[in-house]
């Protein structure tokens, strides 16, 4: 499997579940090491986990408990030494404030809801200014409302900042509306069956043109799944 | 499908205004005096105190033998006496010293020795085996040993004392670093976070209640542990502690004054559990949401 994230991109890894989507994305982020072949972040080889790469989990127990909203965004602006604590405390205000979480600043986690908490994970991980930001399915344990919501707003922040974004999901929709290139992995054994461009974002037709190429795509493979286990 | 059914053809729509923030506020009402007593856990607590005093008032009377059991009123008397004049706070004080020594290295080495068996696999499999092979083992029963080591002094009974702290904080410490949630410990290493400095931001604060709990166990096994020790070898380096006031007014059959020494013993553990314990929980885990 081979593949490339340009700068700027909203790059969309999609595919069942039990493909290795995620598994690709904790090798990106450093934490297991590709058995072969390697994965280079602007021609540095990646051996392990480090700031230039921040993640956002779907676990809504990312966030530790002990610290606030804003000592959480500012943890690990501090802990690698980019900022004095006055600019982390001015950084850390910008990001929640784009995350329009200004008024929950002092909040602990646990006050928070699943949207909110999952909000300043990607507040906490902006504000890095990473070379890369890795998504790990942010909005799978949120319901349908939220979801869509926090979609709308991760698009809205990407005009704001334009950052590079990885971004793992199983959901068609999904991939559709928040990625500009999305890659496509077949059921296991993983492996790239495309990589397509998005529509241009509100072109109703074409998104759902789209759409319905990617799930024939996806389609074709389950049915030749089921033929070859018959 | 063809079939439209009646009540759904029926049935109009409806709409209503909400008005945002409006007339609806918390919904809230107020309690009722007993209801508000009922639900101060420091007050349920007192009362359950009152309530076992009040049965070994009871009790006591009934059996008339104050040699045997002082009513509670006698062996708050004696308590009072002698804390006034028997010298009871020098030698609460004199145990007191001592076992915070004991409690205070015994934590250090507990944290030097989880900080190495969380980041080194031999360390680990050390702090393993150590703990299985000495938790169980009474602190106390090394005192005999520690007499012949260390002689008859503080230094014997630090000993014994930090084998009584280190091995149950070092258990329960482990244990809750290693039930710190695998994406607490994906993040700390995305932020680059290693070693000590892991160990600190990170695993230490996300397992302390576990740490806390090992701490309260530790406090325990402390004070029963120098409690015994000064009861078996009584005094220590000139002024005797709290265990050797009990055996000596055992000695000279001045039983309230005996009962007096426990029931320090016991004042001393519920002040340690419901006041500083609490307020740190309080202030921390509690706080964090971490605990109820």
């Amino acid at each position: 499997m081979s593949f490339e994230v340009g700068a700027g991109e909203r790059f969309v890894i999609l595919g069942p579940s039990g493909c290795g989507k995620s598994t690709i994305l904790k090798a990106i982020g450093g934490y297991l090491r590709p058995t072969e072949g390697e994965i280079r972040l602007g021609g540095r080889i990646v051996r392990e986990p480090g700031p230039d790469r921040m993640m956002v989990f779907q676990e809504f127990d990312q966030l530790p408990p002990w610290k606030t909203v804003r000592e959480n965004v500012m943890f690990p602006l501090l802990v690698s030494r980019r900022l004095s604590r006055s600019a982390a405390a001015e950084r850390a205000a910008h990001y929640i404030e784009e995350v329009n979480l200004t008024k929950f600043a002092d909040s602990f986690p646990h006050t928070l809801s699943g949207g909110m908490k999952q909000r300043v994970a990607i507040a906490r991980a902006l504000a890095m200014q990473p070379d890369i930001l890795l998504m790990d399915e942010p909005f799978a344990a949120l319901d349908a409302l939220t979801r869509r919501k926090m979609q709308d707003e991760l698009l809205e922040l990407w005009d704001h900042t334009g950052f590079t974004m990885v971004f793992v999901t199983h959901s068609i929709p999904e991939a559709i509306k928040c990625g500009s290139r999305i890659l496509l992995l077949s059921p296991h054994p993983g492996r790239v069956k495309a990589e397509l461009n998005s529509a241009p974002r509100g072109d109703v037709a074409s998104l759902q043109a789209l759409e319905q190429r990617v799930q024939q795509m996806l389609f074709a493979d389950l049915v030749e799944e089921e033929l070859a286990r018959e | 499908m063809s079939e439209v059914r009646p009540a759904e053809a029926q049935r109009p729509e409806r709409f209503y205004d909400v008005v945002e923030g409006a007339e609806i506020g918390v919904a809230a009402r107020s309690r009722s005096p007993w209801e508000r007593l009922s639900d101060n856990t420091a007050l349920r607590k007192l009362g359950v105190l009152l309530m076992l005093a009040l049965v070994w008032e009871l009790y006591a009377r009934k059996l008339g033998n104050p040699l045997l059991v002082p009513p509670f009123s006698v062996t708050v008397e004696a308590f009072v006496q002698a804390l006034l004049f028997g010298g009871l706070l020098l030698k609460v004080w004199t145990s007191l010293q001592i076992l915070l020594v004991g409690y205070a290295a015994g934590l250090i080495l507990a944290a030097i020795l989880t900080t190495f068996a969380i980041t080194t696999r031999i360390g680990s499999d050390l702090l393993e085996t150590l703990t299985a092979m000495f938790t169980p083992l009474p602190a106390i029963a090394l005192l005999p040993l520690a007499l012949i080591w260390f002689g008859l002094g503080p230094r014997s009974l630090a000993f014994v004392l930090i084998q009584s702290v280190l091995w149950p904080v070092a258990l329960n410490t482990h244990a809750g670093f290693m039930s710190v949630s695998p994406t607490l410990r994906m993040v700390g290493r995305n932020y680059g976070l290693r070693g000590v400095a892991y160990v600190r931001q990170i695993l230490v604060p996300a397992a302390l209640p576990s740490i806390l709990t090992g701490m309260k166990l530790g406090w325990a096994f402390a004070w029963r542990t120098l409690i015994a020790a000064e009861l078996v070898f009584g005094v220590s380096s000139g002024a005797g502690g709290l265990g050797w006031f009990i055996y000596e007014s055992k000695n000279t059959l001045d039983i309230p004054d005996v009962f007096a020494g426990l029931f320090t013993v016991t004042i001393i553990g519920l002040i340690v559990e419901n006041v500083i314990f609490r307020t740190v929980e309080v202030r921390t885990i509690r706080r964090w949401g971490m605990a109820q």
